[in-house]
């Protein structure tokens, strides 16, 4: 009794300690120091036989039981199996409660890798016994079952040696185990338990084949796997994977054949889907499991199932012949009909001369030939025949498809009865040729012989095709098949050809175009069809690009034919072809487009030559060369002769698509990169070489600059540099540029500016070129391109923007967005700082705003000059300070896009121009100068105010994604964040009437312009409602009088809803201050609620009701309706400008009313009133007329 | 207001899709658009469009009378042949959800106050229930119809604000 108490002592201390956590950690050190102190107490006290094994598990027993921790049962386990092996067996005498602990340090031990030591097999064997004997698994709790499965699965799989020679005893212990199991997981195990089980019993003789019928019924009732566990639970187990587990139970050994075969068939006649599908899939499993001898006997039933199982799984034919993928099957998309025709291809690749002869004896298939002749067209076929017709046609095609004997079957027995229905028998076809090049079709083509024999022919090309490598010696081997082909391969294509022509009908001309693509696109050493016949569907195709356009099907099947062949020719490398492909069909299309013809509609012609470019790349470099070729013969032209056709845009309209298109393509290859960097080289060269030029048409000129920046953006860096340096040759021998680095600053520079100035409308057309095409070189480069003397390009580029050059302003912009900026972020050294080139740009642009004040005085105190050269000189320098303004938008959206803090001196200088109070001014005494002079600045304030526009607006034309620009995330939410807080006190602050609408015209832009959920969160912020509710409370009565105005308003349903709206909006005013128009504004409501349009109607149900009741809240919604009403009201533009002489009137109608923001705050203030009335009078007016 | 739902448990139905808002081209700006089925039924059960949330709350229950069936489409009949003045046909026969509904004349009520505030004047409302759906269907059909028993009603301050309540847009 001493040393039992000593033991438990022992085993108390070491529990105990092993508890805290500290100690824990140390777990291994800590039972280090057990086995060097207590363990071999322990020890000895056993083997001095003072102790008894089962009196050491007995006393550890609580423990084990208490310990649920896989770590400290493996540790504790691990002493005692140190102490010795054989208590784990005892571990299945202890009662229940201590299992779980108990199946956890077992399966640890049994796992345990070979360095930890495995343990023996006789221990292994007495688990399995002790398993087998001790317990009832199906009585256990889930998570205790799926131990008992993972020992289980461990045994088997680990120490098959062992378990094996149990033989009855274990393959019936472990029935009844995993009988009626229902757990997700369990099941799992079960599956493969069994699967690893037969293993162990390959023998058909041996103890597994009496339980084989027993195992397999426990197996069965599974089947189909029908999976109801809530979605809640994640068990990361799907139905498919118990699906799956329980296909390779399924087919894990021949011995299951007898019994899983009937019963999966007979599941296969099952209504429910899944049950099919999953029949389908174990059928395929079993059978390359089973073996063919096994197989033989069930292949009629197999064969007869799959037939009902295609004919009953497709469905209406959804067979839609205008869809445009000529290849594949239709019913794709059917999964059963899938697996059925996957299992049909796995029997007959098993047993094929046993399938291939139910098939070719098949009554079904027979009478579908035998009937197919009586329907001539797709329309007169039944329903059923349609299906019947269609199933035969997969069915053939998956049996000749599978191998090189099957075709020759398939074709010996089928392909001749199918010509001879086509009417291409062999009675036609005498020896020689010369009778069946006469050969005409007389007759249309049936559509059920049509059907199956491309998909014969499909079936045999994707099988030549699939077995290429292995084809030079395969030829011989498909002998039959392959001269069938061969001999009727001319007649076969004249017939399709023919069909295409002649037919109508859309499935004809379906099968017809797919039947002609696949004679082409067998692979070339072993095409049957001779490379003559090639070349003939090639001009047959052709020939219905250029001339049967108007056939929409039949010209996009045949375009998207052609398309496969080449990209077919071109994958393969098939040289012959190609050699035939390009003269006949790239060729072809190049000359298409370059001939003026114009019979062919545009768009078609871009769709052919984008779509056959697309399919190979060396037919887009040989489109392109084409094309440049056809573009710089007649550039030339054009500055020879002026001449300037429509053609001439085609191209370069044609080089921008396919540009545009390729961008896939074109990163990851050299050559393509060679060409487009030609084209722009080539163009530069062009303008060296011409000094004469003529007037260019603008149109050219754009489209010109659009083709340039699409190919240089397009281009490398390297490419790019080269581009770069050329343009920039060109332009420095250009003498009419001034490339000096001294003009930069001041006076001089002033002057010749001015200077400049006046030579603006002698600015040659050649010299126009060049910059506008530099401007585009510069516009589209990459960050990372070197652009040569940056400062003197800088100096060109701001005189010329000076002189209204919009794409020199969009080029300085783009500069200053990338300078010295890498994609990834770090500097580039340059010869230039961006901080140098801002300075260079501020000092002129400062100049520009100074002097302009300079001039503005300059023009205020020389009133002795003439008046009228007064207003001249204003006019010519309030012009540039637009243009400037311009100008300084475009750089200023660079900077603001890259996020740089310059971006707020430019602001300034826009806030400065608007704030620029005209009434400061002292009156002058000269009307006709006052009234000019004001003109003019209000014409300059807009264009500051435009700016804003410029700034927040995105472009098409520069400084976007495709021309590498440099774009901070969220750059139009920091504008407007930044913004607001500047505009609203100015706003409020601002006296003059011109400033503040100008104020809020800019205010107009930058809302309509920020993304809208910015606009409302910010919305809601005190600040903006106050501003706004001020302005509006103060004027209430004048506002709506003019809204209930506008609800009457004929013309526009738009207007009449938006004043509607508004009306809702000003609801939520004070009560004091809007109480008083009530019944006003009901009673203009009453009237709209009978208005013609219902969007009105339903509006006036809404403001009636807002009005009546009067507590809603709607301000921040008003913003929202105004930035809708500019978006929206372009159409009202349109209509104004239709009357020409109204223009007045629509400049007016524009700047007030359209931007709908601008103008219902402008309206709100008294002196504005008469203006308003001038504004819904021109409405009227424009409308009238 | 009621302690106990009088109807705790209705049966929910299934919204009906509403016809999408459409741009107006040049030629259909001057279109008219007489106000048909669906317009009042859309009034009697949609008010903000952009909130896109029915408004028209059965009393008893949080949901739309179109939910529960109370009114459907088929049950409004329209005429807006002329669009001058002309005396016009309206009328609702809408069905309570139980019979003895207490609330059948307060729906009842609803229905015209919003019909009165959302139709043009030119329109006469005639609401009636269903026959054979109440058990004092004559004497609510006469109550509901009868202008001044209507406009009495509307005098007690306590009816109004349910009126209100019911007639009130929700924001959810």
């Amino acid at each position: 009794m001493a040393e039992r108490s000593q033991l438990s002592h022992l085993i108390e201390s070491f529990v105990d300690s092993s508890r805290s956590p500290t100690q824990q950690v140390e777990f291994t050190q800590y039972v280090r120091a057990l086995q060097a102190a207590s363990l071999d107490k322990i020890a000895s006290l056993v083997k001095n036989d003072v102790l008894t094994m089962e009196g050491l598990v007995r006393e550890m027993q609580m423990y084990l039981t208490t310990t649920d921790n896989i770590v400290r049962a493996r540790g504790i386990l691990s002493i005692s199996y140190e102490v010795l092996d054989g208590m784990v067996v005892f571990l299945f005498l202890a009662d229940w409660k201590a299992l779980r602990g108990a199946l956890v340090g077992c399966l640890a031990l049994m796992r345990r890798k070979s360095s930890a030591g495995v343990i023996t097999s006789t221990d292994a064997k007495a688990v399995a016994e002790s398993f087998l004997q001790n317990l009832q698994v199906q009585s256990l709790g889930q998570h205790d079952r799926k131990l008992c499965f993972e020992l289980l699965e461990c045994l088997l799989e680990r120490y098959p040696n062992t378990v094996t020679p149990m033989g009855d005893e274990l393959i019936y212990g472990i029935c009844e185990a995993v009988d009626s199991e229902k757990d997700p997981q369990c099941l799992m195990l079960t599956f493969h338990i069994v699967e690893v089980l037969v293993q162990l019993f390959p023998d058909t003789s041996g103890p597994f084949a009496s339980f084989a019928g027993d195992l397999f019924e426990i197996l069965s009732c599974y089947f189909p796997i029908h999976f109801t566990h809530p979605r809640g639970e994640d068990l990361g187990i799907k139905r498919d994977d118990l699906s799956q587990a329980l296909m390779l139970a399924f087919s894990s050994t021949p011995l299951f054949e007898p019994f899983a075969i009937p019963l999966l068939l007979e599941k296969l006649s099952s209504s429910l889907p899944s049950a099919k599908l999953d029949s389908l899939k174990y059928l395929s499993s079993c059978t390359s499991n089973y073996g063919p001898e096994r197989m033989a006997k069930h292949a009629r039933a197999i064969w007869l199932s799959i037939k009902d199982a295609l004919y009953t799984s497709l469905q209406e034919p959804t067979l839609s012949f205008t869809s445009e993928s000529l290849d594949g099957l239709v019913f794709q998309e059917n999964e059963i009909a899938k697996e059925a025709l996957t299992l049909l291809q796995q029997v007959i690749m098993q047993n094929n001369g046993l399938f291939l002869s139910l098939i070719v004896e098949d009554e079904d298939i027979n009478i579908i030939l035998n009937t197919v002749p009586t329907y001539e067209s797709y329309n007169d076929i039944p329903l059923q025949g349609k299906l019947k017709l269609f199933a035969a046609g997969c069915i053939l095609s998956i049996s000749t498809k599978t191998s090189v004997a099957c075709c020759n079957m398939i074709f010996e027995s089928f392909f001749p009865r199918l010509m001879e229905i086509l009417g291409l028998s062999e009675k036609n076809l005498s020896g020689d040729h010369s009778p069946k090049d006469n050969y005409l079709i007389s007759k249309r083509l049936n559509f059920g012989a049509l059907y199956l024999s491309v998909e014969l022919l499909a079936a045999c090309r994707d099988l030549i095709a699939g077995s290429t490598q292995i084809a030079c010696k395969s030829v011989s081997t498909y002998e039959t098949s392959y001269c069938m082909l061969h001999s009727f391969s001319n007649l076969v294509t004249k017939a399709f050809c023919s069909t295409l022509v002649t037919s109508t009908h859309d499935a004809d001309i379906y099968f017809g175009v797919k039947g002609l693509q696949i004679l082409a696109t067998f692979p070339g050493d072993v095409s049957p069809v001779p490379i003559s016949e090639f070349e003939n569907i090639l001009i047959t195709f052709m020939s219905i690009i250029t001339v049967n356009f108007k056939k929409t099907l039949l010209w996009r099947l045949a375009l998207k034919a052609l398309m496969n062949i080449g990209s077919f020719i071109d994958r393969n490398n098939e040289s012959e072809k190609i050699l035939s492909y390009m003269p006949i069909v790239v060729e072809k299309i190049v000359s298409l487009v370059s001939l003026d013809d114009v019979t062919m509609p545009f768009p078609l012609k871009l769709e052919a030559i984008s779509g056959i470019g697309t399919s190979g790349l060396n037919y887009m470099l040989h489109i392109i060369q084409g094309f440049e070729e056809a573009l710089f013969a007649n550039l030339s032209e054009i500055y020879v002769c002026i001449t300037l056709n429509s053609s001439n845009f085609f191209f370069i309209n044609n080089l921008t698509l396919l540009f545009g298109t390729k961008e896939t393509r074109i990163h990851d290859n050299g050559v393509f990169e060679e060409v487009l960097l030609r084209f722009p080289i080539n163009i530069w060269k062009q303008i060296e070489s011409c000094v004469d030029f003529s007037v260019p048409e603008k149109e050219l000129l754009d489209a010109m600059m659009t083709a340039m920046k699409h190919a240089v953006a397009f281009c490398s860096e390297e490419s790019q540099n080269e581009i770069i340096q050329k343009a920039y040759n060109v332009l420095s021998s250009s003498t009419s540029f001034p490339l000096k680095e001294s003009m930069a600053l001041t006076i001089p520079f002033q002057l010749e500016g001015l200077q400049l100035t006046q030579k603006m409308d002698n600015l040659l057309c050649r010299n126009e070129w060049i910059l506008s095409l530099f401007a585009s070189v510069v516009i589209a480069v990459r960050p990372q391109t070197h652009i040569p003397n940056v400062k003197v390009i800088l100096n060109l580029f701001i005189t010329t923007l000076l002189k209204g050059h919009v794409p020199a302003a969009q080029a300085l912009g783009s500069i200053v967005n990338k300078f010295g900026k890498s994609s990834t972020g770090s500097e580039i050294s340059s010869d230039c700082t961006l901080e140098e080139a801002l300075d260079i740009i501020f000092q002129l642009k400062l100049w520009t705003h100074q002097d302009n004040g300079a001039l503005l005085r300059c023009s205020v105190n020389g009133s002795e000059m003439g008046h009228t050269d007064l207003c001249q000189a204003v006019v010519n320098n309030k012009l540039p300070q637009k243009l400037a303004i311009t100008g300084l938008s475009w750089i200023g959206k660079g900077l603001l896009l890259r996020g740089h803090d310059k971006v707020k001196d430019v602001t300034m200088i826009f806030l400065e121009c608007l704030l620029s109070n005209g009434n400061a001014l002292p009156l002058s005494q000269h009307s006709l100068e006052n009234s000019c002079e004001q003109d003019l600045r209000a014409s300059v304030m807009k264009s500051a105010a435009d700016a804003f526009r410029i700034l927040m607006s995105d472009s098409e034309v520069c400084l976007n994604r495709k021309f590498h620009a440099i774009i901070r995330p969220l750059y139009k939410q920091r504008f407007f964040s930044t913004m607001m807080p500047i505009l609203q006190p100015l706003i409020m602050k601002s006296d003059s009437l011109l400033s503040r609408s100008m104020l809020y015209r800019a205010f107009a832009h930058i809302i309509s312009e920020t993304p809208l959920v910015a606009v409302l969160g910010e919305a809601k912020k005190v600040s903006v409602k106050y501003l706004w509710q001020e302005a509006v409370v103060d004027n209430a009565h004048l506002v709506i009088n003019c809204l209930t105005g506008l609800i009457a308003y004929p013309h526009m349903m738009l207007v009449r809803e938006t004043a509607i709206q508004c009306l809702v909006a000003m609801s939520e005013l004070p009560h004091a201050r809007i109480y008083p128009m009530r019944i006003q504004v009901l009673q203009a409501i009453s009237k709209a609620l009978d208005d013609s349009r219902r969007a009105v109607r339903q509006e006036a149900v809404r403001c009636r009701q807002a009005w009546s009741v009067l507590d809603l809240s709607y301000l921040p919604l008003m913003l929202f309706y105004m930035c809708r009403f500019s978006f929206s009201c372009p159409v009202g533009i349109n209509c104004i400008k239709k009357s020409s002489f109204l223009n007045d009137a629509a400049e007016i109608f524009r700047s007030w009313v359209l931007l709908a923001g601008q103008s219902f705050i402008v309206l709100f203030f008294g002196p504005i009133t008469c203006l308003v009335s001038i504004v819904y009078e021109t409405l009227g007016l424009a409308f009238r007329h | 207001m009621v302690s106990e739902l009088i109807n705790a448990n209705p049966i929910v139905y299934e919204k009906k899709e509403r016809r999408a808002r459409s741009v107006p081209t040049a030629v259909e700006e001057y279109a008219v658009e007489p106000i048909d089925q669906q317009e009042v039924f859309d009034i009697l059960s949609l008010q903000l469009f952009w909130y896109g949330l029915c408004t028209f709350k059965n009393p008893e229950h949080p949901y739309s009378l179109e939910e529960l069936k109370e009114i459907t489409e088929d049950a409004i009949e329209v005429d807006d042949q002329q669009s001058y003045v002309r005396v016009l046909c309206f009328r609702i026969t809408f069905t309570p959800t139980v019979e003895h509904c207490s609330m059948a004349t307060i729906i009842g009520v609803c229905l015209r106050v919003k019909l009165l505030r959302s139709l043009p004047s030119r329109y006469k409302v005639d609401i009636r229930v269903v026959p054979g759906s109440h058990a004092s269907e004559s004497a609510v059909n006469k109550q509901l119809n009868d202008k001044e028993r209507v406009a009495a009603a509307l005098e007690n301050p306590n009816l109004v604000d349910m009126v209100d309540e019911c007639l009130a847009p929700s924001y959810d």
